[in-house]
């Protein structure tokens, strides 16, 4: 288990990370997001051993890791621009891991194999990286890392480079690679969809700052500020006079935003408040409708049926699963 | 990728320059030398090759410059593994410094060096007359090659690279031996090759430094010319010293051939900081020190001695250069000389740079052995005896027009010395580029030559710089073949300090005009660092 | 009408013959071939200008061997009209490969007898002598009396004190080596080869040239070594009395064994500007231009009649019998010499 206790990491004057604090539990895929600037990628390089922290501690199963240098500390890293060495073929990047633990050739040829065989690319030991295409180059930058089998595996924006499609699809199969690996992962995006999709718990970092750490489930249902649900873009964030227009109170004076759940809207003949229809997307099986209200700001919910523009649409909300903020 | 016909198009400029202004002096003068009334002087052939004196004389031409490439790559490694990496005060102005070297005289320098280490050295050693000291002035002289060669290029390497390498289980040496070395490999070779060249040629330092026991072949083809009248011995003995440049050069080429990788290069603002942890701040300071004891002090002592006055320490010797206390033309007004040596200077520069430049395009665009033959024979000229050159000037280009006393064949003959520069600081860039980048812009709509423009050309442009400077400061120094013209009277800075170095009493005036010139070159080379270093550079 | 045409007519004619007519009199320049330590005041040159119309070009190279060389190899298309500054040690070898169109100065007769060893097809300007100069505080520290001869300098008391060049790399040095050839003989109980034997065992200092020698090595004047004793010029006293402005000369020579450097003028064959030229070598020796030699580059003028520089007058020793050598023997046995001298110095 990686314990990370109120680390800062100061550059000169700036400071990047700020007391952030953080536990991966073993066999974990932990996500770390945050927009650019929060700290994230140097709270990775802190704990990869590569920036030196200004205070804190960085643990690993109890053992603090302040004195040990990188190449000792068993973990692996893998950039967002794959640093694939340029001048070693693509077994010579995945086996130089194995090699720098002194296996012999044979147990790195057939290492290699297997971890090619796992991100799906048998056969490419001979190649060399200049050919490859960019989803090919982040597969074997993957079984780069995982090759020394390390104890933890650390990612900055390993998706960042690719095209949306390739993204998704190697979105899930990375995590049917960690679970088959029974990796411990510490995964940094600035992308939601990417944490929520992969991680089974997502710390959001702000200025430095550990803000949240939860499953996604907690993240999206019960987000801890405004700012978080904000970032992770939650639908129908709205303005606490807007929700009033609905009849719906907040809790009280210093509330200014409120969050209302999609899910909570129902849509319903019976419903007891209207509003027009300003839009209808159909979204394959289901349709985002957008619900105009009276100061020109709209409120999302799906259903099954479409709606027609313009039309009144009748509708319930479950007030108690609306989150309110006073950010 | 580049249409058979454009390259030779390209190359042909080049190639007619080298040509007009070596190929062909030099081929007269050997023959001029060796067949002297249309018989071969085959006895000076066989004396030059049965004298023990001779052999003795080209190896020790031979260990002497490998053992200071040796030792000048190996101490200018870390220095410019600090410059390259990290950020620090003083930084622009040190790496300056280490150009400063290049333009000194020998002799001026070969007062510093003595002073620090001959008789009467502060240190308490005598390396005079030893080899310690001709090695010792070669690693003074060429170490801004390396630095700036093998630095630029280390500046633009993604540290990610080693980054990796570490998180992958390797120690920091070991990084450094599987994964900067090779990557950084054809910046050093480059490198290697030129300081080699200068010490398989290296002249005024053998000549003040050595003794009669360490001569050169260059210093020895000089000798039969001058005091013996020779020319059959001093051709014998350039040809040797030719065969013996071609030999490595293509050695080099064959080592060179093997594809550089294609790196992403980064621009070097990503890439420096600040040191700090106390260990960077060690290396740092360690290096920095290394580079303070060997380029910094004999600078310092020239600069103290063009203080020293009757008077103790004062600015004396430089008022006496601007008003000159006796009425004699032996002074010569530093803004003359500035200026004489400037209208070499700019031009030469030009030259090389252009030529340098199509040169380079043709060597990394064609391949196989053309490009290779056509690369050795670029680099010739810095292996080539200066008297050979020289004379082969005056012997050959009097057809079409009459050029043997004219001042173009000051820049010329500093041109030649540069192109090799400006050729192996932009070859190692220009092959590392990725196809991938110029795919994109030619997918984009830019055609091969917009593509080169918009994305070769920026990152050229850095290590164009560098060579840059180098051209100034060979020109600015005088390098080569200049000392075996005949040439019009002018006296440039060099000159200058010569005039007053010929005779007693004007020492200190001859400190303070090598002075001026280290000054000229540092501020030179400032100017170009802050010119590239505003542009953004990479893509 | 046809008095215009006519007019043209002649007008052209005049202007043809009139181009014609000044391409054949007065060339474009006259063009000074010498070597690098030659300097001149302004307005000395443009004086021959004044006088012909003709400008002066000068060309320098490096030293004077690759001045003569540059001359040999380009004599059949010479790249000057004026060669000055070649001396006794290569004029046999200039005059063998036919460099000159000969031809003496027509003032010829200011000069003396005894510059004018050399034949009539070249012209003495200058002359100079190469002498040991001493530091006589350096010799009195350590309890020294000052050497009178070449032979003290070889006497154990003087270990270690003296600074030579290389004949083969400098000037002074071949001078000096010259000398005490002609002192010492090739002969006899105490040939040359005997004295530097001596010399070496006396451990002299050996250096290439004439600035580490004098700057580096020796003690004297603006000297910053350590050894009292080098080879020099006899003028270099002199020149340390005029730059640093002092009131007594800090350094003496040993009048016994100086070479006399003579340096002349010739005209280069091929030139094609005969006349000119020999009008440049008749300005050499005329004391505008010989009154301007001393103080640039500290050597006599040939010409007696030029007046010399104060300094000069106060502070200069001219050694009463300089050694000199024909010019011929010189180009006969030099290499030989120099084979030899390196053979003892090894």
């Amino acid at each position: 288990m990686l314990d990370v206790s109120d680390l800062t990491v100061q550059f000169g004057s700036t400071t990047a990370v700020d007391g952030a604090s953080l536990e991966v539990e073993d066999r974990t895929i932990h996500a770390l997001m945050g927009p650019s600037g929060s700290g994230k990628s140097t709270m990775l390089r802190a704990i990869a051993g590569l920036e030196p922290p200004t205070s804190g501690s960085i643990a690993w199963d109890g053992q603090p890791l302040v004195d040990v240098p990188p190449h000792r500390r068993g973990f692996g890293l893998m950039f967002q621009d794959y640093a694939l060495f340029p001048h070693r073929t693509v077994a010579g990047n995945v086996a130089f891991g194995l090699q720098m633990q002194g296996l012999n050739a044979e147990t790195v040829g057939t290492r290699v194999a297997e971890m090619l065989e796992l991100v799906g690319l048998p056969g490419y030991e001979h190649r060399s990286i200049g050919t490859l295409s960019g989803g090919e180059q982040q597969r074997i930058a993957l079984a780069r890392t995982l090759a020394p089998d390390p104890r933890l595996v650390l990612l900055d924006e390993p998706l960042g480079a690719l095209d949306r499609s390739l993204r998704e699809h190697l979105l899930v199969e990375m995590r049917s690679i960690f679970s088959a690996v029974h990796a411990t992962v510490l995964y940094v995006t600035h992308d939601r969809e990417e944490a929520f999709t992969i991680a089974d718990q997502v710390a959001i970092i702000r200025d430095g700052r550990i803000v949240a750490d939860e499953t996604p489930e907690e993240l999206w249902h019960q987000p801890p500020d405004g700012w978080t649900a904000r970032f992770i873009g939650l639908e129908n964030l709205l303005p606490a006079s807007s929700l009033a227009s609905l009849g719906l109170e907040p809790p009280s004076v210093e509330v200014t935003t409120g969050v209302v759940p999609p899910e909570s809207i129902v849509l319903t003949a019976m419903g007891a408040r209207t509003a027009t229809v300003a839009g209808a997307h159909f979204r394959g099986g289901v349709y985002r409708i957008e619900l105009g209200l009276d100061d020109g700001r709209q409120l999302v919910a799906w259903s099954p049926k479409r709606l027609r523009r313009e039309s009144t649409a009748r509708f319930d909300i479950d007030a108690k699963r609306i989150s309110w903020f006073d950010d | 990728m580049r249409s058979k016909r454009s390259l030779l198009l390209i190359g042909a400029i080049p190639a007619v320059f080298l040509g007009y202004f070596f190929i062909y002096p030099v081929l007269t003068i050997l023959y001029t030398g060796l067949v002297p009334d249309g018989q071969i002087a085959t006895s000076a052939f066989s004396e030059a090759l049965t004298s023990p004196t001779v052999r003795g004389i080209a190896w020790f031409t031979l260990w002497q410059a490998l053992l200071s490439t040796l030792l000048t790559v190996a101490i200018g490694l870390p220095i410019a593994y600090v410059f390259a990496r990290y950020r620090f005060p003083g930084r622009s102005l040190l790496r300056s410094l280490t150009l400063v070297p290049f333009v000194l005289p020998t002799i001026v320098v070969g007062v510093a060096f003595l002073a620090l280490v001959g008789p009467g050295s502060p240190f308490g050693v005598n390396l005079r007359g030893t080899i310690w000291a001709i090695l010792i002035a070669h690693v003074f002289y060429n170490l801004a090659i390396v630095i700036r060669g093998v630095g630029a290029f280390w500046e633009q390497v993604d540290p990610h690279l080693e980054d990796a390498a570490r998180i992958l289980g390797a120690g920091r040496f070991r990084v450094f031996r599987t994964i900067t070395l090779p990557l950084l490999r054809p910046a050093i070779l480059s490198s290697a090759a030129l300081v080699f060249l200068f010490s398989f040629t290296s002249f005024g330092v053998i000549l003040v430094l050595g003794d009669l026991r360490h001569t050169t072949l260059e210093v020895e083809i000089w000798r039969q010319a001058t005091a013996f009248l020779r020319l059959d011995l001093a051709a014998a003995l350039a040809v040797l010293q030719l065969i013996g440049v071609t030999v490595l050069l293509v050695l080099y080429g064959k080592a060179r051939n093997r594809r550089a990788a294609e790196l992403t290069l980064r621009p070097p603002s990503e890439v420096a900081r600040a040191p700090r942890t106390t260990g960077e701040w060690a290396v740092v300071a360690s290096t920095l020190c290394m580079l303070a004891i060997i380029v910094v002090t004999p600078l310092a002592v020239l600069i103290w001695r063009s203080l020293s006055t009757p008077d103790g320490l004062g600015l004396s010797n430089y008022a006496h250069l601007f008003n000159p206390p006796r009425a004699t033309a032996v002074f010569v007004s530093p803004t003359d000389a500035i200026t004489n040596t400037l209208q070499f200077a700019v031009p030469a520069v030009l030259i090389a740079s252009g030529i340098g430049l199509l040169a380079a395009t043709v060597i990394v665009s064609a391949s196989g052995r053309s490009s290779r033959v056509f690369d050795t024979v670029l680099m010739l000229p810095l292996g080539t005896s200066a008297v050979t050159i020289g004379f082969g000037f005056l012997v050959a280009l009097d057809q079409p027009i009459d050029l043997r006393a004219s001042i173009l064949l000051v820049p010329v003959a500093h041109a030649l010395v540069a192109i090799p520069f400006v050729v192996r600081s932009t070859v190692p860039v220009m092959e590392s580029i990725q196809h991938r980048l110029r795919e994109a812009a030619a997918v984009l709509g830019a055609s091969p030559r917009r593509a080169w423009r918009e994305v070769d050309l920026p990152l050229i442009t850095r290590a164009l710089a560098v060579a840059a400077m180098f051209a100034f400061a060979i020109s600015v120094g005088e390098f080569g073949a200049t000392s075996f013209i005949a040439r019009p009277a002018t006296a440039t800075i060099p000159v200058a300090i010569f005039r007053l170095l010929g005779r007693p009493g004007t020492f200190g005036e001859a400190m303070a005009m090598s002075v001026i010139l280290m000054a000229i070159v540092a501020v030179a080379a400032l100017g170009i660092e802050a010119v590239r270093g505003t542009r953004s550079g990479g893509v | 009408m046809k008095g215009l045409r006519l007019s043209v007519a002649v007008t052209v004619v005049a202007l043809v013959g009139a181009a014609c007519a000044s391409s054949e009199s007065t060339p474009d320049e006259v063009v000074l071939m010498t070597h690098g330590s030659f300097v001149v005041s302004e307005g000395v040159l443009e004086a021959f200008t004044d006088e012909t119309g003709v400008p002066v070009t000068v060309l320098q190279s490096a030293d004077a061997g690759t001045m003569v060389n540059q001359a040999i190899l380009t004599k059949d298309n010479p790249i000057a009209d004026v060669l000055y500054g070649i001396d006794n040690t290569f004029l046999s070898r200039a005059i063998a490969e036919d460099l000159f169109l000969p031809y003496q100065a027509a003032n010829i007769d200011v000069a003396p007898e005894s510059l004018r060893i050399s034949g009539d097809q070249v012209t003495p300007i200058d002359y100079g002598d190469v002498c040991v100069n001493l530091d006589p505080v350096g010799l009195e520290d350590r309890g020294l009396g000052l050497p009178e001869s070449l032979a003290d300098l070889a006497d154990p008391a003087y270990r270690g004190l003296f600074v030579v060049e290389d004949p083969s790399t400098s000037s002074p040095g071949l001078a000096f080596l010259l000398a005490t050839i002609s002192v010492f003989g090739e002969e006899g109980e105490y040939p040359w080869q005997a004295y530097w034997g001596d010399l070496m065992a006396n451990e002299v200092q050996i250096v290439p040239g004439w600035e580490q020698a004098y700057y580096g090595d020796f003690s004297g004047g603006s000297g910053e070594g350590e050894r009292p004793a080098v080879v020099s010029y006899a003028t270099s006293p002199v020149a340390e009395v005029y730059y640093s402005d002092l009131d007594a000369a800090p350094t003496s020579i040993i009048e016994d064994g100086c070479f006399r450097q003579i340096e002349y003028a010739g005209i280069l064959s091929g030139t094609e500007a005969e006349s000119t030229a020999q009008l440049l070598v008749d300005f050499l020796l005329a004391r505008t231009f010989q009154e301007d030699i001393p103080l640039n580059m500290f050597v006599f003028p040939a010409n007696e009649d030029a007046a010399l520089p104060d300094v000069f007058v106060e502070y200069a020793t001219v050694p009463a019998n300089p050694v000199t050598m024909d010019p011929a023997a010189i180009e006969e046995n030099r290499d030989r010499w120099l084979a030899e001298w390196a053979t003892i110095v090894r």
